[in-house]
């Protein structure tokens, strides 16, 4: 349920990075949280980001959620489908559910690895 | 907040991988699949709700009825032994205390069923006011509440129920045998949809619980949390206490008029100030609306028309029977008309909106 070639946050997002390119998403225990998700707002193209602000919004039936960047940097791109399908992140959160693209300019230096995050919410399951 | 009040279907929720939430004092669950697949069950076949937590406050004596029609706007000498009532019961200044249920039991005999997070606020009003030779007593704890929703419910309960369901009609009630245990069979609910209410006595409920799912499994019928319940009220244009009421809306703003006896024999309290509101014409209404933007209004966001407050969101969702983002939110009155679009400020931002007909769902009736 955690892939392992991603990177998580305290805050529930996970990021794929590959050279200066990230993409964001939000993990399989946030999507499970959250319940059915009915609305996203994106952020603009080109916008830029410092680590730990809010991005974007993620809505289910009962709760309103910010997304916070576990990196510094730009923009680059942003899952359209999300708009018409937001069920698309309760779906497939790590494939067709991911929220945006970023050009990173600095990593967050808090990010955990698959196994550390699976400690962290098996702790907060309890 | 001491510890959470458990109903007597607790760990049968729990066994059937409800999350569990806190309402209202209670640990209740709020969903076991997932609120719109539960909601679409009830509009489409029938859902069971755990609704234990609701108040039962028991009223009884010569003095019952004067007690009551003191108490609520509307008029509870319309109802005789089978029959229920809705009603508001406000303050003297015409805010609301609760809105709750009048079952008629016997001719000095009486339920009023309120809501969970009210019910010591509603006892302890009620015995304030308690005179004559009547007695007020409190049996939430000892009473258990089941709820049947969806237009399967009738066939469903049929299966396991003594009584003939065609005879009830809505807001009537009969005491039955069902799976076994006493339960008074009331036709009412809280869905918008066809369906009943059962009470027993709380230790009971998980039989009936139990053999309720059994018998509905060939229907479609599904357990339901507060999420789903919530949506379906809503949708339905079903008032919640502590959004479109509270003690600071009237009745008579929250479009509950119909439920406000005001030529009813009785002084009641609250009367003069209703009288009053209505002679001057209210200052606020709760009104309807559907989101032009993208944007879900949630409670407490604020309503504008031309940069100017007019108004408050009480309640807002995607609405999963309509597939649309919609509202409901007080604002004056001047601007409570049909097709008026308003802006609602969501995250610092001017969302355009439409105020249109309620409910938003009505259900095609046979």
């Amino acid at each position: 349920m955690y892939p392992s070639h991603l990177k998580y946050t305290r805050e529930h997002e996970w990021i794929s990075i590959e050279g200066n390119k990230a993409v964001i998403g939000i993990t399989e225990y946030a999507q499970k949280a959250l319940g059915d998700v009915v609305f996203v707002e994106l952020p603009e193209l080109e916008r830029k980001v410092e680590i730990g602000e809010a991005f974007g919004v993620v809505e289910s039936v009962k709760a309103v959620s910010d997304i916070y960047a576990p990196c510094s940097g730009t923009i680059t791109a942003v899952n359209e489908a999300l708009l018409d399908s937001p069920e698309l992140i309760n779906q497939d959160p790590y494939g067709d559910g991911w929220i945006i693209e970023m050009e990173i300019s600095e990593l967050s230096g808090d990010l955990l690895s698959a196994e550390e995050y699976e400690d962290l919410i098996a702790q907060e399951a309890e | 907040m001491g510890e959470l009040k458990k109903t007597t279907l607790n760990e049968l929720h729990k066994k059937l991988g409800a999350k569990m939430v806190e309402f209202g004092g209670w640990e209740m669950p709020v969903q076991y699949t997932g609120i719109i697949e539960e909601h679409k069950a009830v509009r489409r076949a029938a859902g069971l709700f755990d609704v234990s937590h609701m108040g039962e406050i028991l009223v009884k004596g010569p003095g019952a009825l004067p007690l009551i029609q003191k108490l609520i706007t509307n008029d509870a000498t319309k109802i005789t032994i089978g029959q229920a009532l809705y009603s508001p019961m406000c303050y003297p200044s015409g805010g609301i205390v609760d809105d709750l249920l009048v079952y008629r039991l016997g001719d000095d005999e009486y339920w009023l069923v309120v809501n969970a997070g009210n019910k010591d606020k509603d006892f302890r009003w009620i015995k304030d006011h308690q005179a004559g030779e009547v007695t007020v007593e409190d049996i939430s704890d000892e009473t258990g509440q089941i709820a049947l929703q969806g237009p399967r419910s009738q066939e469903i309960l049929s299966q396991i129920t003594d009584i003939n369901l065609e005879e009830i009609k809505y807001f009537r009630f009969a005491w039955a045998e069902t799976a076994g245990v006493k339960t008074l069979v009331s036709r009412t609910g809280y869905t918008g949809e066809d369906g009943f209410e059962l009470y027993m006595k709380a230790k009971e409920a998980p039989q009936v619980w139990q053999a309720l799912l059994l018998a509905g499994k060939d229907f479609g019928l599904v357990p339901v949390g507060l999420g789903a319940r919530d949506t379906l009220r809503f949708e339905a244009r079903l008032p919640l206490y502590g959004h479109e009421l509270n003690e600071e809306y009237t009745p008579l703003e929250a479009g509950l008029g119909i439920f406000v006896a005001l030529t009813k024999a009785e002084n009641f309290i609250g009367k003069e100030a209703l009288l009053k509101q209505k002679a001057e014409g209210v200052p606020r209404k709760l009104v309807g609306f559907e989101m032009l933007d993208r944007g879900i209004p949630r409670a407490g966001y604020k309503i504008e028309k031309n940069n100017i407050s007019i108004g408050e969101v009480t309640s807002g969702s995607f609405a999963p029977s309509l597939g649309k983002n919609l509202g409901l939110g007080y604002v004056k009155s001047a601007e409570a008309v049909l097709d008026n679009e308003i802006t609602v400020i969501i995250r610092d931002k001017g969302l355009q909106a439409r105020i249109i007909k309620t409910p938003f769902y009505k259900r095609e009736v046979k």
